[in-house]
């Protein structure tokens, strides 16, 4: 005990005295989180609408008005013809050409239907999906608009209708940040933790420092011990940094308890940690070891459900995601944040967090040697 | 015996090829010696070194430190040895005197216990105790290294080139103290690329190649240099050393300082003979004399043998 209380103190003593790791682990925080919430948002707004009306008539009109005040679509060009709406898709000045036929209202009134066309620059794909989407949304309420303006409705429907009312629970605004904060929080903390903890083990060997550790009579379990704690203290403090930065700033409240979260970030934090220790006990460079854990959070991050649900993915890749602790942690986060989970109901996170925990630290003890061969 | 390595082998893999780092060597070391290893550069000394602090494992062979086997006993001989790296090795982000608690505290002793130990060399960098590490000039680094590699009472000693990249004056001092912890019955393994301190040994071991070349005391490798040794000047000491080697009789010619010094193949030559040899070359104010070995020349003549 004596042993690790000293190995503790000379890591905070080079932890503190480093300002670099001081700015790092508040400054990256505060901008990742002030920024990236507010940046990426999946909700797609001013996308640029080509227009091709060849009727000109009151309808025409009024479904364009209708498209643009919803407010994801800016008119970008008004073209006479196709060919020359498509150019301004090649000049990428339009993402979205609607065409309106000639006699639309004409038809529309006389034959009670008509038939509209919509191109869509797909390169963007989330921005093409989305806006074919809504530009649909938007016509077939134009649609109900018309029909009840202009059909007398018959004392019995003719045609049976279903009509769907949709009640976000959790998250009733479906507030993008309320959902996307906590995940970055993650990210943040898993980034944070396994690149320094990757790095540290690697400095010591480059600095040779580590040799003089390997000479004395220390315990590998001691050794790895000093290096795991303060990190740990460390990854808290971001966490919570940021957990500030996420009720002062976007009003995240969690509906469960904070002491959940604390809870969980605990053992999620032994387990990412571990796996950084064990990326240094193989690295023989910095180099080798940043590339490497950067390559590995990567991933990580990108199957964690943080950008994609993983739901959406393919059947492999959602194997692939329960080998991964983030991705457990992210849906954590949003369960006792949104849905106010307590211990009981992330058992099974819990459970598997452990199995990650024991894992990788148990590798990372085993694989450091004080004897090289 | 403090020391006894047997038959001890090393070997490397670099890109499918084997590199015999130590071939077999042999030697032994008595308590309260000053052993001194001196090879030139890749010579094997730092993996003699590492084998013996038990930071390498050994491929082949057997040794001993205090009396622990390092591949059995590691764990005993941590706690008896100091190892002084031949890089500077403490954290240099830390201070002088954070790095000696420190190293205390993970030998489990405590400064105030062992300060009797180091006092006299931690008294001339007690000044600089609040200074980091990385702050501190060369010798000052050397001392504070020696300074933790001798906190927790080690009874064998391991210094890999201590005074590499030290001044003359600090190099100096440096065996001063080095004779002054063999007085305290320490055994010090001292490894250096300097011939000129291998006087200041008990005993030294040339090696070279992963073998030893000779183990011997100081004064026996002098007297085993059979061969009268000559010392030459002369105006132009370059194409002095070129005509001397031209001549068939001579079997070696080093430049030593301000001289040259020569041996004969056949050691009944004398100085007229050298006279004659360089006699063509018209050289002006040349300087012959018959002059004792130092242990340079011994181990410039062990090392072409």
């Amino acid at each position: 005990m004596r042993m690790l209380k000293f190995l503790l103190q000379k890591e905070l003593q080079q932890i503190l005295r480093d300002p670099s790791i001081i700015r790092i682990l508040f400054i990256m925080p505060m901008i990742q989180l002030l920024i990236l919430p507010l940046a990426a948002d999946y909700e797609i707004k001013n996308i640029n609408l080509g227009v091709i009306d060849h009727d000109h008539s009151q309808y025409s009109r009024n479904l364009i008005n209708k498209i643009i005040s919803s407010g994801y679509f800016r008119l970008k060009d008004y073209s006479a013809t196709f060919p020359q709406a498509i150019k301004s898709i090649e000049l990428d000045k339009a993402d979205l050409i609607l065409e309106i036929p000639g006699h639309f209202d004409r038809d529309l009134i006389q034959e009670n239907n008509n038939t509209l066309f919509v191109a869509v620059n797909a390169i963007n794909g989330i921005k093409a999906g989305l806006g074919s989407a809504y530009i649909q949304a938007i016509i077939n309420d134009y649609n109900q608009d018309i029909r009840t303006q202009w059909i007398q409705f018959p004392r019995f429907n003719p045609q049976p209708m279903i009509e769907v009312v949709t009640n976000n629970w959790y998250n009733p605004n479906m507030n993008y940040r309320v959902f996307m904060v906590p995940g970055i929080l993650v990210m943040l903390v898993t980034m944070i933790g396994s690149s320094f903890a990757a790095n540290n083990i690697v400095r010591e060997k480059e600095m040779g420092t580590i040799e003089q550790i390997n000479v004395s009579p220390i315990k590998k379990y001691q050794f790895i011990l000093g290096k795991l704690i303060p990190f740990l203290v460390l990854a808290m403090t971001v966490l919570t940094v940021g957990l500030i930065i996420a009720r002062v700033v976007y009003g995240i409240v969690p509906l469960g308890s904070y002491s959940t979260i604390y809870f969980f970030a605990t053992i999620y934090l032994i387990a990412i940690l571990g796996f950084g220790l064990l990326l240094s006990t193989y690295a023989q460079t910095q180099q080798q070891s940043m590339l490497v854990s950067f390559f590995i959070t990567m991933i990580f991050n990108l199957l964690s459900g943080l950008y994609t649900p993983i739901e959406s993915m393919p059947e492999w890749a959602q194997i692939i995601t329960r080998f991964n602790p983030v991705s457990y942690f992210i849906e954590v986060m949003r369960m006792v944040m949104l849905k106010g989970s307590g211990i009981a109901d992330i058992r099974p996170h819990i459970i598997a967090m452990l199995g990650f925990a024991v894992f990788f630290n148990s590798w990372a003890i085993l694989n450091y040697r004080k004897r090289s061969v | 015996m403090a020391v006894t390595v047997q038959d001890l082998v090393k070997n490397y893999t670099v890109k499918k090829k084997t590199i015999e780092a130590l071939k077999g060597i042999s030697f032994s070391v008595e308590k309260g010696e000053i052993f001194g290893i001196i090879g030139p550069d890749g010579a094997g000394k730092t993996s003699l070194f590492r084998i013996l602090t038990t930071l390498l494992e050994p491929d082949g062979g057997s040794a001993t430190v205090d009396g622990c086997s390092v591949k059995d006993e590691y764990l005993q001989i941590r706690q008896r040895v100091g190892y002084m790296p031949g890089k500077f090795s403490l954290y240099q982000d830390l201070t002088v005197q954070e790095n000696l608690e420190f190293f205390a505290a993970i030998f489990n002793v405590s400064i105030a216990d062992n300060y009797e130990y180091i006092k006299e060399i931690y008294e001339q960098i007690a000044p600089f105790k609040d200074r980091k590490a990385g702050q501190l000039s060369g010798g000052m680094k050397q001392k504070l290294a020696l300074c933790c590699a001798l906190i927790h009472k080690p009874t064998v000693l391991f210094l890999d080139e201590p005074t590499t990249g030290v001044d003359a004056v600090s190099r100096k001092e440096f065996w001063e103290m080095l004779h002054r912890l063999k007085t305290q019955g320490i055994t010090i393994l001292v490894s250096t690329p300097y011939m000129d301190e291998a006087g200041l040994c008990d005993r030294v071991g040339l090696i070279q190649k992963g073998a030893f070349l000779s183990i011997e005391t100081p004064q026996s490798i002098i007297r085993d240099f059979k061969k009268t040794l000559w010392s030459v000047r002369a105006d132009d000491m370059y194409r002095l050393m070129e005509t001397i080697l031209k001549s068939p009789l001579i079997n070696s010619c080093y430049p030593f300082g301000q001289y040259h010094h020569v041996t004969f193949k056949d050691d009944t030559k004398k100085q007229s003979d050298l006279e004659a040899i360089v006699a063509p070359g018209n050289f002006k104010d040349v300087e012959i004399a018959a002059i004792q070995p130092n242990i340079e020349d011994c181990f410039m003549a062990l090392m072409t043998e």
